[in-house]
């Protein structure tokens, strides 16, 4: 009992000396110039944490990268981390903790939509701004909010006619996971595949924790697809493409997925049980540019981890990118400034070309068709140039209406 | 199409997932009355166990007992520095077992990473009632069966199992009979703990391992095991039948909500008709 | 020194004397006056933990008490939730959704009330049925993703949960909304009004019935009383409280979702009320402070993965803390100050 006690008091005093390190920091950097602080708030814990871990180290890296340039104006930036631990209401406490007593210029932050859906009432309520760099159904329209990441519409644009056209899969079989997102897509692809005079034998929704596909997998062998449009999200789903691959198998029905790879998912599977699976994406560790090639090099030298950084990864540094850029162009880290800098902010990425749609306040970037061949690597099979946020443009003009802060839902038909 | 074939298949699967996560906790829970909550980690362990046992070169089959013996070791441990101390209070064991469990998702998420990972077992399929099946889940289906008959005949047939369900039913008794009972009790948590790792590392070719993924079971488990009623094998064999049985049906028949739902309502209702489980009007059994 | 903790140990069913009475009012103000000193995100972040002790006291008044253990409290936490976000935004108006955030879910405890006690389910298989209930909630609302479900203008929004759920605006004056700062007077002083409110029931006749059952059931019915219906009633009273708990997080957070129903959720408040002992009605509300802080502390701390410290503190805190913090620490200031008295009685 009392060696016991003593340990307790020891690892009680190793985490007070913890406590202090960035007070500690803080009095060093006094010195120099007053540091412009950028929170993040993401899931290191929690299931989510599949699409966080590499964001949250791809910020940090946008981060340093800008300090050892000379900061942004003069001054250096500060980051300040927050570990939601998948838990929605976590998010509200450090949003507001972020804009009031922490003092952030802007928070990146949010992986699912509901995070992002916590946080926006109280970035307006406090004059913030927030960068949410995930993909996601579209249709959010606010001027202090920021979507980086790829919306449906972006995707399927490229991908259905490629799909439908050129690899023959005129008979679609959706599966969606159970949520907005999934159902928002549903229905894209649904649209889609029909303008293209293909058919859609059916459409799924399925639980975020179901892993058991067995009976899906028995329906979809029914109604004979030549394509299986996977939009399934999260560790549970990842089984499908498993247990797809131990049954049916993509020389019998083509896999073609738009969250595939986001997460990382090629390094989840065997060679095999990924081998075949077409995408569409902004940012793939394969992508044969120079400026991909140096990121993911960057990357790799930052983090001293030799595995993928996949798109979600890719997504925090473009963040903060893009927001030092408008930054810059606003001579002012103050989010309103910054705010009525962002239209028609563009910047060189790892990815492309990304340009902020003043329309929206959504990311215009090349949207790429790959393909994953053997050894977990892709194929890029066609690039688009600057696609838009086609779907979001439909419903939301932040020019005409600089007010509004509603997130649509795009009526497709 | 045979749809029969079919039908039978689903529902012999969906059960062979029952019996899987629920068999060590009808031992644990069942028999020794120990809540524990990080249930769904040990399975969780017995994934990665196949996991790291593969990489190191054993073969799926070597494997798959490696991870049942490992997570049988790790329970054991778990029992002699946490649980032991908590026999009798139930309160206490349930925020043990709670931080545990906490603690074995951080710990794997930070030894492993987030994400998950694929053992395959690469059987292919095989055609069934004209539909396409895995090979490996009949797999899974026969080694289901094979766990829970050789829980039963170890229990009932051998002199081990008859000390270890005296000891169970009145320790007072089997101690002063010279039986040392904290061995047995360590040792029956270890089998149950064992059949957890061995669970886990079935489901590895089909579900795959992830930090997260005893979260999907641990409900499951403990409704089946609880509404199974007071014999922990013969409970969990036919909570595991029903439940088995009405999620194959309704999630191949409608959608997997469906039959996620159903299998709870059923539950509900199971439970109003025969308040002390399936088993609980039985006056013999195990 | 030793009164000072009497009133304190004393059984439930007596009557709390003047020392605890002035703790109460001690507290409330102290309470009270912290948003002088504090900003508006501690402020926030306290709320929560009053929010949710609302929750933690409605289960361990019937844990602790009644000797049910309810592990689904979380289905009259998400629904008195889901209740006030639906009617709030489809009326405008706060009063009445505040009121039926916390009617329907009461509500609900008794029609489940009937169907469990007069079921004659009891001990593990209680709690189970209940941990069913809220898992079929949670699943039924996460179902709800498609724009076909609606009630009356609000869509259900499935796994998504609500967002913009209104904030409580005064019953007079449909203007005049609650800010950060008010709703935490108004957590504060529902948490006391509850603590207070189950403390004094505890000494009615009522009340003493229901720990006569915690104690012996039999012996209770066999005096004349019928059991069930105490049981039922207690019940009914803790979901009631529940839903106003889940009413006031969709107040604190403008949102609600289907988390609120879920196997996470019910079993944090279990812990919640272990850790803060539920012996006793403060234990519950000191241990959702303390794993709520604990919680958010560790996230911006840099601890790397969270559960694993927070699961390791747990562990430790079962071998050094029996019975909870509350009862273990009132033990031993209790111990501290009766030794004090021996050895000023051995001096003599």
């Amino acid at each position: 009992m009392k060696l016991s006690r003593r340990q307790f008091t020891k690892l009680a005093g190793g985490g007070l000396a913890f406590a202090s390190l960035p007070a500690t920091l803080m009095k060093a950097g006094l010195a120099a110039e007053e540091p412009i602080k950028v929170g993040n708030i993401l899931d290191q814990t929690g299931g989510l944490n599949i699409y966080s871990m590499k964001q949250i180290q791809a910020v940090a890296m946008a981060v340093d990268e800008i300090n050892e340039g000379g900061g942004l104006l003069g001054r250096p930036l500060e980051l300040v981390f927050y570990d939601a631990q998948s838990n929605n209401q976590l998010y509200s406490q450090y949003a507001t903790q972020a804009l009031l007593r922490d003092q952030v210029k802007v928070i990146h932050g949010g992986i699912t939509s509901s995070s992002r859906e916590v946080m926006r009432p109280i970035v307006q309520r406090f004059g913030g701004l927030l960068f949410y760099n995930s993909l996601y159904e579209g249709g959010v329209c606010d001027r202090r909010h920021v979507s980086t990441g790829m919306v449906p519409g972006q995707q399927l644009d490229a991908l259905c006619p490629y799909v439908v056209n050129e690899l023959g899969g005129k008979k679609g079989y959706i599966l969606a996971a159970d949520y907005n997102y999934g159902h928002i897509t549903a229905k894209w692809l649904q649209k889609y595949i029909r303008d293209l005079g293909g058919e859609d034998l059916g459409v799924e929704f399925i639980p975020l924790d179901v892993s058991n596909f067995a009976p899906i997998i028995a329906r979809i062998q029914e109604a004979g697809p030549d394509v299986v449009w996977s939009a399934l999200v999260g560790a549970a789903h990842i089984s499908f493409y498993r247990q797809f691959h131990a049954t049916v198998g993509k020389d019998e029905i083509m896999l073609a997925g738009t969250t595939y790879a986001v997460g990382r998912e090629q390094l989840e599977l065997t060679p095999e049980e990924g081998e075949g699976i077409v995408i569409a994406t902004s940012f793939v560790d394969d992508l044969q540019t120079e400026a991909a090639q140096d990121f993911v090099a960057r990357f790799k030298a930052y983090t001293g981890e030799d595995d993928f950084i996949g798109e979600y990864g890719e997504y925090g540094y473009r963040g903060v990118s893009i927001w030092a850029e408008a930054v810059k162009k606003a001579g002012s880290a103050e989010p309103d400034a910054v705010i009525d800098a962002l239209g028609g902010v563009s910047i060189e990425g790892a990815g492309g070309l990304y340009t902020i749609d003043e329309q929206t306040n959504h990311n215009t970037m090349n949207i790429h068709i790959a393909r994953q061949g053997a050894n977990r690597r892709f194929e890029i099979i066609r690039s688009f140039e600057q696609q838009p946020p086609v779907d979001t443009q439909l419903v939301c003009n932040l020019i005409e209406n600089p007010n509004d802060t509603t997130q649509y839902v795009v009526e497709v038909e | 199409m045979d749809t029969l074939l079919v039908y039978a298949y689903q529902v012999a699967f969906s059960f062979s997932i029952f019996i899987l996560i629920s068999l060590g906790l009808a031992v644990i829970f069942g028999m020794m009355r120990v809540i524990n909550l990080a249930q769904g980690e040990f399975i969780m362990l017995g994934a990665y166990a196949c996991v790291v046992c593969t990489a190191f070169g054993l073969p799926l089959w070597l494997a798959v007992p490696a991870a049942g013996l490992i997570v049988g070791l790790i329970g054991i441990a778990v029992e002699r520095t946490v649980i032991r101390f908590l026999y009798g209070r139930v309160l206490d064991t349930l925020l043990a077992t709670w931080g545990l469990s906490l603690l074995l998702v951080g710990l794997v998420t930070t030894l492993a990473g987030p994400q998950s990972q694929s053992v395959p077992a690469d059987l292919g399929g095989v055609s069934l009632g004209g539909l396409q099946v895995p090979a490996y889940g009949l797999v899974m289906i026969g080694s289901a069966l094979a766990m829970l008959v050789g829980t039963y005949a170890l229990w009932r047939f051998t002199n081990l199992g008859l000390i270890v369900r005296g000891t169970m039913q009145n320790p007072e008794m089997a101690r002063a009979l010279g039986t040392n009972t904290s061995m047995i009790y360590m040792l029956t948590f270890g089998f149950g703990s064992a059949l957890t790792g061995l669970a886990g590392a079935l489901l590895v070719p089909l579900f795959g391992a992830s930090p997260t993924m005893g979260l999907f079971y641990i409900a499951k488990a403990f409704i089946a095991v609880i509404s199974g009623g007071p014999w922990p094998l013969l409970g969990t064999l036919s909570a595991s039948g029903l439940y088995g049985s009405i999620d194959g049906i309704v999630s191949f028949a409608f959608s997997s909500v469906l039959g996620e739902i159903a299998v709870l309502l059923v539950a509900i209702l199971m439970l109003r008709l025969l308040p002390q489980g399936i088993t609980g009007r039985l006056r013999k059994g195990l | 020194m030793g009164w000072l903790f009497s009133d304190f140990r004393r059984p439930a069913g007596e009557r709390p004397g003047p020392v605890w009475w002035s703790f109460v009012v001690v507290a409330t103000a102290v309470l009270l006056s912290l948003p002088l000193t504090l900003d508006l995100a501690q402020l926030l972040d306290l709320s929560v933990v009053f929010v949710l002790a609302l929750l933690a006291l409605s289960m361990s008044f019937l844990w602790g008490y009644v000797g049910i253990l309810s592990f689904g409290q979380t289905a009259f936490f998400g629904l008195g939730g889901y209740v006030y976000a639906v009617a709030a935004m489809n009326w405008g108006d706060t009063t009445l959704p505040f009121l039926l955030g916390i009617a329907i879910p009461l509500a609900f405890a008794a029609l489940l009330g009937v169907f469990m006690v007069y079921g004659k389910i009891s001990d593990i298989y209680f709690s189970v049925m209940t941990l069913v209930i809220t898992l079929i909630l949670n699943r039924a609302m996460r179902a709800t993703s498609g724009d076909q479900y609606v009630i009356g203008d609000v869509r259900l929004n499935g796994q998504n949960g609500i967002p913009g759920v209104p904030p409580l605006q005064v019953p007079w004056d449909s203007s005049v909304t609650l800010f950060i700062d008010h709703v935490y007077y108004l957590s504060v002083v529902l948490a006391v009004l509850v603590y207070v409110g189950l403390r004094l029931l505890l000494t009615t006749p009522f009340g003493r019935i229901l720990v006569g059952i915690r104690e012996n059931e039999r012996r209770i019915e066999l005096l004349g009383y019928d059991a069930r219906r105490y049981k039922f009633a207690a019940f009914a009273l803790s979901g009631g409280i529940a839903g106003l708990s889940g009413t006031m997080f969709a107040i604190w957070g403008n949102f609600v979702a289907p988390e609120m129903f879920g196997l996470g959720q019910a079993a944090e408040v279990i812990i919640w009320v272990i850790v803060g002992g539920k012996s006793t009605l403060i234990g519950p509300i000191v241990g959702t402070g303390v794993i709520q802080y604990l919680t958010s502390w560790l996230g911006t701390q840099g601890v790397g993965q969270v559960t694993l410290v927070l699961g390791a503190i747990l562990i430790v805190f079962v071998l050094l803390f029996k019975d909870g913090l509350v009862p273990t620490l009132g033990a031993a200031i209790a111990r501290v100050f009766a030794g004090r008295r021996e050895s000023g009685g051995g001096g003599q």
